[in-house]
């Protein structure tokens, strides 16, 4: 919400500095967001008269002005533009001036010319023409500025002269003489040579860019001077008959006013975050209460008044059914005729605009102004399309049609709420008003709404047709029903101090349900020990009255104000005692009580734990988006079929890329490493702990899991990196039974990963997870010509797979005794199975097998392969003699040809 | 003998005083004490002296072969620690090489602030909880008094997963107040930090996704003043003890009183800045006195029983805390970022 400084002054005079009352608003609970000086970057321009314009010597497009800036010596200025004349008022920026944007202007010379300053069009003030619609520039095409596109081909011949005939009823003429016309029009006398001699012709036109000599196409047939269109012509042909130029001032102002003042410039605007809680502070009236309450000020509302006494009488004229009381329960209307529209007066525009409202014309400004100011939609029907005199505020039919003002054709539903007339709908209630009953140039009688529809309704409708307006951002939020007479006696008062139209007499006024003002008793006890102060009664009753609560006959009780429907109990009125006995003026102390035993439940420890283990191996930790594209399964190769992909499906995502929730993390971490490896980081490892959602939790929510996935590629970053990872992470939470199975194992198929390069990781009977090399393909997918390496540990099952404490085992007492073996087994043979073997051999005495070497070439036959162990032999009570060893492991020997045909090499 | 004797002790101490290496020092310990070194030699005379001149005799050339036997020990430490000495001077290094130092991994920023922050709740004896992100809307919603109607319930705000808008991914931590108030015996103190989901745009600073740290605490005659003095306990911890703070008014649907907490711009000391945005405060996080209604939808008696509850963005005081200007870095997850911290 915007707030004019000027405007608000009207109702309480506030001298405080813009960051002040930044300051006390934010404190009291209207938060401002930042103040905008509306004239900030504009200095030094002032208004001037053009007293004299002559043609630029060395150019054929430029005038050298004198002008009168209000002081002793006119300033001359060079200007390109064509639309202005001797007479004229216009912005100029003077030597030393600045502009918005942070343009400087100096003097300098333009050709050879002293300029001092410049003139200023409508775009260099930071303004356009719905500011000023009069500033609306219409270029005749002028035939002394013709470029032909073909030098060779001209249309228009270079020596054309007055009386030449150019096209059809087309003919050249000069221009003998412009003068002002009013209104912003030109007397333009024009002569051209006919048969029996010179011809003189004189009319009014909207063109500015005429001046004396100029030669001009005159359309004989329809007495008018011809533009651009009108000749078919292009732009470049005309390259100096544009429809820009100077902003030719049609306000009440003299050489050497600061041009701020002039324009409306010279506010501040001040912008509002309001919460939804507070609709009464979208209005300048709602914020004044609050500034007026704030800064302790009294406030000056004015009761509307109206003279009424326009023609007819309004029961005859009009009659309002409202035939669904529960959404309309509230409708007021008033009747103004012999409407004159035409620009609203300049005070009016500033105001809007200093708002950020966008003037239109009178009619449409007063609602507006009203909307502004007392925070009450208001809506304008042009009387004569009203047919049968009859409004109804009936719900829309299924399937009927309204073409809004924004020129949209809306389908509606019966769910939706309309202003209709006897036979069709002219308003969509609450949002915006029907084209087929608009405000125009020669709307005659106006019926002026003021209505209080049921908020949700709106609000529903303005999403169903995504048309959410500043009325139905209003309605949405409840407004005060007993706002509405005041506001249309507003409009109705402003209609007849701007000379607009004749207010007739009488409100048309449907009331379908009274509301009953809330009373609350006022507990200074109560309130004092939610907010931990001390704050005295008479102090509490002192803060409610100056924000409009009335205290009644009967004791400690307060009549809430009818537009704070948010105010409905005790912790309601604590909160505004404490807004203006000032929460920082609440002491802060301790928590008391009870005290109870913080920390972290055993899940949470876990992660922490599993953080700490894979950053120890190297790994960053990384968050992911948990929404995914479903293109994504297909990109990890998962088949149409696969069961993963039946995901919770976000109906109105952002887009596709965000638009269900994973079921695996492990796209997500493949989009990451690919991220990664195309920024050509080297050697990246990462973690996340994050979560999955799938289907089939508690009350049609999702089962959110967490899964521990690692990634990781680098050069010399192998498969066996990876596996150390994920076997430091089940040995830091001491999971016992850990052991990998290859592909042939008892493992679900992942096509993510390469067929002969993965393994699933299981504690005991439990799968945890699994890991491996992504899949070449799979790799592509995502951009990625490396090998890339992953594991998905679930959550879940490392939480089952955690051992027990540790536990001391006492140190040996006794030495050990190690032997180094060698065996030659064949190719397909695996780590494993030999280990398996080697503990199934040994009797007793085994303390640690650990593999030292695989070999493979010279000395071996092609299909085999020599494995080498490390074996460590220990007797607890005694010290193992050479021989003991040597039986053992001879029995071990034994175990691996027999199981697994390998031989000692 | 007894000048021969005299000789060889001076001689020999001279020589061995002068010894250069281990080699030497043998070929001199040979020269002197071997079975036919010099000393040997002369002893081997003592036959030919007097039963009266031996004891003597004997007497001095133990003494002589005694300082020989030490002089040889004296020489031979003086030469170990030369050597010594040659070995660890040839053996030092360049120290301004490199340390080889283990590649160990890094904690995502956002998760380095918000184990901050839980571990100052987790001294206050707050509880961490943790819960679901598909959420129903009755707890998102309704549970915490936003009614069928507040903004915050439309499509264009929040993700839904049915047409009946029953079903959506949370928008705030804050059901985990309902979740809480649902299963745990009174008095409460909790914090449940957690991803939360908004219908906002990616860009410098708005993510679809992104953290909250939910707390809240309930008692009997439990106050404002508590609320304010705890979090502002809580700043200070995070911020330092000088960190000053500011409560602002402000709504939420699910607590009342309701207010914005502020920390002074740390950057320009309140002056106006901008980081600050000319403002001098900036937002840290919402908080209240839970609505009376809240507690009444939970079955606790807001005439018995008070709380206060909070809520703060994750992402933005991570950025605060490590100067991040742009919250796409974030999720990004580029290492040459990540293992800044």
């Amino acid at each position: 919400m915007n707030l004019s400084r000027k405007w608000l002054n009207e109702f309480v005079e506030i001298d405080a500095g813009d960051r002040e009352l930044a300051e006390a608003m934010t404190l009291s609970g209207s938060k401002v967001e930042l103040t905008h000086d509306m004239g900030e970057e504009i200095s030094n321009v002032v208004v001037g008269r053009i007293l004299s314009m002559e043609r630029h010597e060395n150019s054929d497009h430029m005038w050298v002005c004198q002008l009168d800036v209000g002081q002793e010596e006119p300033v001359q200025i060079v200007t390109g533009a064509w639309n202005i004349h001797e007479g004229d008022l216009v912005p100029v920026a003077l030597h030393k001036s600045t502009l918005p944007g942070g343009k400087k202007i100096e003097k300098g010379k333009l050709r050879g010319v002293l300029s001092n300053g410049m003139l200023c069009s409508l775009k260099e003030l930071g303004l356009d023409e719905r500011d000023f619609p009069y500033g609306v520039i219409t270029a005749a095409a002028l035939l002394n500025d013709y470029h032909p596109i073909n030098p060779d081909k001209p249309s228009i011949p270079a020596d054309i002269k007055p009386g030449d005939k150019v096209f059809g009823p087309v003919v050249c003429a000069g221009v003998a003489n412009v003068s002002p016309a009013g209104d912003g029009k030109w007397e333009c006398t024009l002569i051209r040579t006919e048969d029996d001699g010179p011809c003189a012709t004189t009319l009014v036109t909207d063109c500015q860019n005429l001046h004396k000599w100029d030669l001009v196409a005159y359309n004989e047939k329809t007495n008018t001077i011809c533009t651009l269109a009108d000749l078919h012509a292009e732009q470049k042909e005309f390259p100096h008959c544009i429809p820009d130029g100077i902003f030719v001032l049609q306000e009440d102002c003299k050489p050497g006013d600061d041009i701020r003042a002039v324009t409306g410039l010279d506010d501040h605007v001040v912008e509002f975050e309001i919460t939804p809680n507070r609709p009464d502070c979208l209005s300048v009236i709602g914020l004044a209460r609050e500034a007026a309450a704030t800064f302790n000020k009294p406030c000056r509302f004015h009761e509307p008044e109206v003279k009424g006494g326009g023609e007819g009488v309004l029961p005859e004229l009009l009659d309002v059914e409202t035939p669904d009381p529960e959404l309309c329960p509230r409708y007021t209307a008033r009747m103004v005729r012999n409407v004159k529209i035409g620009p609203s007066p300049k005070w009016m525009r500033e105001r809007l605009r200093a708002m950020g409202v966008r003037p239109i014309n009178n009619i449409v400004d007063i609602t507006n102004y009203v909307m502004l100011e007392y925070g009450q939609p208001m809506h304008a029907f042009d009387y004569r399309y009203v047919k049968g005199g009859k409004i109804v505020v009936r719900r829309a039919r299924d399937g009927e049609e309204i073409t809004t003002l924004d020129g949209n054709v809306r389908k509606l539903t019966s769910n939706m709420l309309v202003i209709a007339d006897d036979t069709r709908a002219v308003g969509l209630a609450g949002i915006m008003g029907g084209l087929n009953s608009e405000i125009v140039e020669d709307t005659v009688d106006v019926v002026f709404e003021s209505a209080n529809f049921d908020g949700t309704t709106i609000r529903k409708t303005a999403l169903a047709l995504g048309m959410r307006t500043e009325a139905s951002a209003k309605f949405e939020k409840g407004l005060d029903i007993l706002n509405t007479l005041p506001a249309v006696n507003r409009a109705c008062e402003l209609v007849e101090l701007l000379g607009a139209g004749q207010v007739l007499d009488g409100v048309i006024d449907i009331l379908n349900y009274v509301p009953q003002p809330t009373r609350l008793k006022v507990e200074p006890d109560k309130i004092n020990a939610l907010l931990g102060t001390d704050v005295a009664e008479n102090v509490m009753y002192t803060i409610l009255q100056k924000l409009g609560f009335e205290t009644t006959k009967e004791r400690g009780m307060v009549k809430v104000p009818s537009w704070r429907g948010d105010v409905k109990e005790m912790a309601d009125l604590a909160e505004e005692v404490a807004r203006f006995y000032g929460y920082n003026n609440i002491p802060t102390t301790l928590m008391r009580g009870q005290t109870t035993l913080g920390g972290y439940p055993e899940e949470q420890r876990l992660e922490q734990k599993l953080g700490a283990v894979c950053r120890s191996c190297g790994y960053d930790e990384i968050i992911t988006y948990s929404f995914i594209s479903p293109t994504w399964y297909d990109k990890i190769g998962w088949e149409p079929s696969h069961p993963g992909r039946k995901s919770f499906k976000i109906l109105n995502p952002l887009g596709e890329d965000t638009s269900i929730m994973r079921t695996t993390a492990l796209p997500s971490m493949l989009d990451i490493l690919a991220r990664n490896y195309n920024y050509r980081n080297k050697d990246v490892r990462l973690y996340e702990l994050g979560r999955v959602y799938l289907p089939g939790g508690e009350d049609g929510l999702a089962v959110e899991s967490k899964m521990l996935t690692l990634g990781a590629y680098g050069e010399g970053f192998d498969f066996y990196n990876l596996k150390g990872a994920v076997e430091a992470v089940m040995r830091d939470i001491r999971a016992e039974d850990v052991h990998f199975e290859g592909p042939d194992g008892e493992y679900l198929p992942c096509s993510a990963y390469h067929p002969g390069r993965v393994a699933s990781v299981w504690a005991g009977s439990d799968c945890v997870g699994v890991l491996g090399q992504i899949h070449p393909n799979v790799a592509k997918n995502f951009g990625v010509d490396g090998e890339l390496y992953c594991a998905e540990l679930s959550f879940d099952k490392l939480m089952i797979a955690r051992g027990a404490g540790a536990e001391y085992v006492p140190l040996p007492r006794f030495p050990s005794v190690t032997r180094d073996i060698a065996v030659v087994c064949d190719e397909a043979v695996t780590v494993g199975a030999l280990e398996k073997a080697i503990r199934k051999g040994a009797r007793g005495l085994l303390k640690e097998v650990a593999l030292f070497d695989i070999y493979r070439g010279k000395g071996i036959d092609e299909g085999k392969k020599s494995v080498a162990f490390n074996l460590v032999l220990r007797a607890d009570d005694r010290s193992l003699t050479s021989e003991e060893a040597d039986e053992d492991v001879k029995s071990i020997l034994e175990a691996l040809e027999k199981d697994c045909g390998a031989k000692l090499r | 003998m007894k000048e021969q004797l005299a000789k060889i002790k001076s001689e020999a101490l001279a020589a061995f005083g002068a010894v250069a290496s281990p080699a030497a020092l043998d070929e001199l310990r040979v020269k002197y004490l071997g079975k036919k070194g010099e000393l040997t030699a002369v002893l081997k005379q003592m036959g030919r002296l007097t039963p009266e001149e031996r004891p003597a005799m004997g007497a001095l050339a133990n003494d002589v072969r005694a300082a020989l036997e030490k002089a040889i020990e004296t020489a031979g430490h003086k030469l170990e620690s030369a050597a010594l000495e040659a070995r660890l001077k040839a053996e030092a290094l360049d120290v301004t090489v490199p340390g080889k130092t283990p590649k160990t991994g890094h904690k995502h920023p956002m998760y380095v602030a918000l184990d901050e922050i839980k571990d100052v709740f987790v001294g206050m004896g707050f509880t961490v909880l943790d819960g679901p992100e598909v959420e129903k809307a009755e707890l998102n919603f309704d549970r915490l008094n936003a009614e069928e109607g507040h903004p915050s319930r439309d499509w264009s705000d929040t993700f839904y997963f049915d047409e009946d808008s029953r079903v959506m991914l949370r928008s705030q931590t804050s059901p985990m107040q309902v979740r809480a108030m649902d299963s745990m015996p009174l008095p409460i103190r909790i914090i449940a930090p957690g991803r939360v989901y908004r219908k906002d745009e990616v860009d410098a600073t708005h993510s679809p996704m992104f953290h909250q740290v939910e707390g809240m605490v309930i008692d009997k005659g439990v106050t404002m003043a508590d609320l304010k003095g705890t979090l502002n306990t809580v700043v200070e911890q995070l911020y330092g003890a000088g960190a000053k703070t500011r409560f602002r008014p402000h709504h939420f649907p699910f607590t009342e009183p309701s207010c914005e907490m502020d920390v002074q711009c740390h950057k320009c000391g309140g002056a106006g800045c901008p980081t600050c945005k000319g403002e001098g405060w900036i937002e840290l996080l919402g908080a209240g006195m839970i609505h009376p209604n809240v507690l009444r939808m939970a079955g606790i008696d807001p005439e018995e029983w008070s709380g206060w509850a909070f809520g703060m963005g994750l992402e933005r005081t991570a950025m605060r805390r490590f100067k991040i200007a742009d919250l796409r870095l974030i999720f990004e997850n580029d290492v040459r970022f990540l293992e800044q911290f």
